[in-house]
């Protein structure tokens, strides 16, 4: 089975902090990292070829330096990688047509999978995009799958509701935390994982077209966050007591 | 033109007074559309579209690929410059599938829609809630996602008409089918319509503890329970409905109480829009504090019983 792993190196956003006077995150210096959704969708993957073997590739675009990340999500069991070099200026239009060129150069395949979305932006744009653009089914927030031979069932989340739907084969899929616990690997794999190979392609490598950002990112502005920050922490008692007539005065207590 | 549709009939509501905004700047049209029934056309009518499109098709429920096939064969008849689509899960694996057949540009989860010099113009969230990215789109068509709650919809206007078209579509099928459709567990609260909130996180020790939580929300008549991630999606303590966050439901009550939440940027996400925010936490370096009105460090085990007591003296 030929099954296609998207992943994306992103900004770690638990590590973001806010500059207090701009209010606006400091990106500078923050780690990166693979964003975890699309371990959970490389997590599945290695479930899917434990079960019924194949070939496990995973799909970045991305900075020159994503080739460091990149080797973790091969140790974990991908066998390997294609790193499609970033332009300056994207969005996701072209991220899709980049991804779709890379995917269609390689190949057959049976199964795409993706993160439901990236933890650093959240649009959830690519898995749908990229189904649309290779005319195959989508299964958006797959929660739990059981892949055939020749078909794939899958549980979607919508919160208030949970769909199941079949599809055969080729199919996208996007996965959610909830999915499953990605593994980590063991130093052996890790090891293993240096002989596995990385190939880098340009944007001439994987399209003919000239892509264009439809969508251009004016400004990343802060967030103002005006609270009052009261906090009382002398004798218990004493705190409930102010803190309950605050809230009265402040009309909440009706 | 602009185009609205959702598979939500409130959120068309909602959609329909910024697309009037909007369609009155660009001197356009109001379209809204309806996907399988008429139920809801007089209505879009009435809180603004000029012309309704009813789409009669044989895909009764909602399926990506279908519905975005749907939309295609009416955009193809239509200049198309501006799509709006409510943004629940439905709507936003929608819209991305249809700016991909477009290849059109398209935001996700926009908070403000507007014009500048001629642009169409968004805001949204990023960063897990700690920033705002303003875009701006290069070109049509122009798809925009816009959660529930963003815009209040326009007085309904009875004296308000306009046109319905009713138009049969026959999609094409995809390769995928839906199989079976299971209501999930919920205890019926609306969450995004709850005044006051009290919630729980990782401060528990264990599920029955939770009841701390209730007893705090029934004295103040809120009665409404949320928690953070840990609490419904890994310990799964409570349903998922309770679920308050950036991929959780977003709230905005005028009371919202922490307990035992250490404030995790994607729980603030979910709840920096409400009135007043009351935080109780052990550690006085935990993060929620800094998202609060008021805090009390301390034993939640301790705080809560006497918090309860003193509100339910106070309020009698």
């Amino acid at each position: 089975m030929n099954i296609i792993v998207c992943a994306k190196q992103v900004v770690d956003v638990a590590e973001i902090k806010v500059d207090p006077a701009t209010r606006k995150p400091i990106l500078a210096g923050v780690p990166q990292k693979i964003s975890d959704m699309d371990k959970n969708a490389l997590e599945e993957a290695i479930k899917i070829k434990e079960k019924h073997g194949g070939k496990i590739t995973v799909v970045t675009v991305g900075a020159p330096d994503a080739k460091e990340r990149i080797k973790e999500l091969l140790a974990m069991g991908a066998d390997e990688a294609i790193l499609v070099a970033q332009p300056a200026q994207v969005d996701y239009h072209m991220i899709a047509h980049l991804l779709a060129g890379a995917i269609q150069k390689l190949g057959a395949y049976d199964i795409i999978l993706c993160g439901e979305a990236s933890i650093d932006m959240f649009s959830g744009q690519i898995g749908p995009r990229l189904a649309g653009l290779l005319h195959i089914p989508q299964i958006t927030y797959a929660q739990q799958m059981t892949v055939e031979p020749s078909m794939v069932v899958s549980e979607k989340n919508l919160g208030e509701k949970s769909i199941t739907m079949e599809s055969s084969f080729p199919v996208l899929l996007t996965v959610t935390k909830e999915s499953n616990q990605p593994r980590l690997p063991s130093l052996m794999a890790i090891l293993a994982s240096s002989s596995k190979p990385i190939h880098e392609w340009s944007v001439a490598d994987v399209t003919s077209q000239t892509l264009q950002p439809k969508v251009q990112t004016l400004d990343v502005k802060g967030i103002p966050m005006q609270r009052k920050n009261i906090i009382y922490q002398d004798d218990l008692d004493q705190s409930v007591g102010k803190l309950v007539d605050e809230l009265a005065k402040v009309g909440v207590l009706r | 033109m602009v185009l609205v549709y959702s598979d939500d009939p409130k959120l068309v509501y909602e959609l329909l007074h910024t697309a009037r905004d909007l369609a009155k700047e660009l001197t356009e049209k109001t379209i809204a559309v309806a996907i399988g029934s008429d139920k809801h056309a007089k209505d879009y009518l009435e809180y603004g579209a000029d012309v309704v499109i009813v789409a009669q098709t044989t895909q009764q429920q909602f399926k990506a690929e279908e519905y975005t096939s749907i939309l295609l064969s009416i955009l193809k008849d239509q200049r198309n410059e501006v799509v709006l689509i409510g943004s629940n899960k439905n709507g936003k694996e929608l819209a991305s599938r249809l700016a991909a057949e477009l290849d059109a540009g398209c935001v996700i989860d926009a908070t403000a829609v507007y014009l500048q010099e001629k642009k169409l113009t968004t805001e949204r969230v990023v960063y897990s809630g700690n920033a705002i990215a303003v875009e701006q789109f290069m070109g049509s068509p122009q798809i925009v996602t816009i959660p529930p709650k963003v815009f209040d919809p326009l007085p309904k206007n009875p004296d308000h008409k306009g046109e319905i078209i009713k138009k049969t579509i026959d999609p094409e099928q995809s390769a995928s089918k839906i199989l079976k459709v299971q209501e999930m567990k919920s205890e019926g609260v609306k969450r995004q319509d709850a005044q006051i909130i009290v919630s729980c996180g990782r401060g528990f020790k264990k599920k029955e503890d939770i009841k701390l939580v209730s007893e705090l929300a029934d004295v103040l008549k809120g009665r409404t329970v949320g928690c953070s991630r840990p609490i419904a999606a890994d310990l799964k303590w409570l349903s998922e409905d309770h679920w308050i966050g950036l991929s959780g439901h977003k709230v905005k009550p005028k009371l919202y109480v922490a307990c035992g939440i250490s404030g995790q940027i994607q729980h603030i996400a979910g709840m920096r829009d409400s009135g007043v925010i009351v935080a109780i936490n052990k550690d006085p370096e935990a993060l929620i504090f800094k998202s609060a009105d008021y805090g009390i460090v301390g034993d939640l085990y301790e705080v809560l019983p006497k918090l309860t007591s003193a509100i339910k003296e106070k309020i009698g």
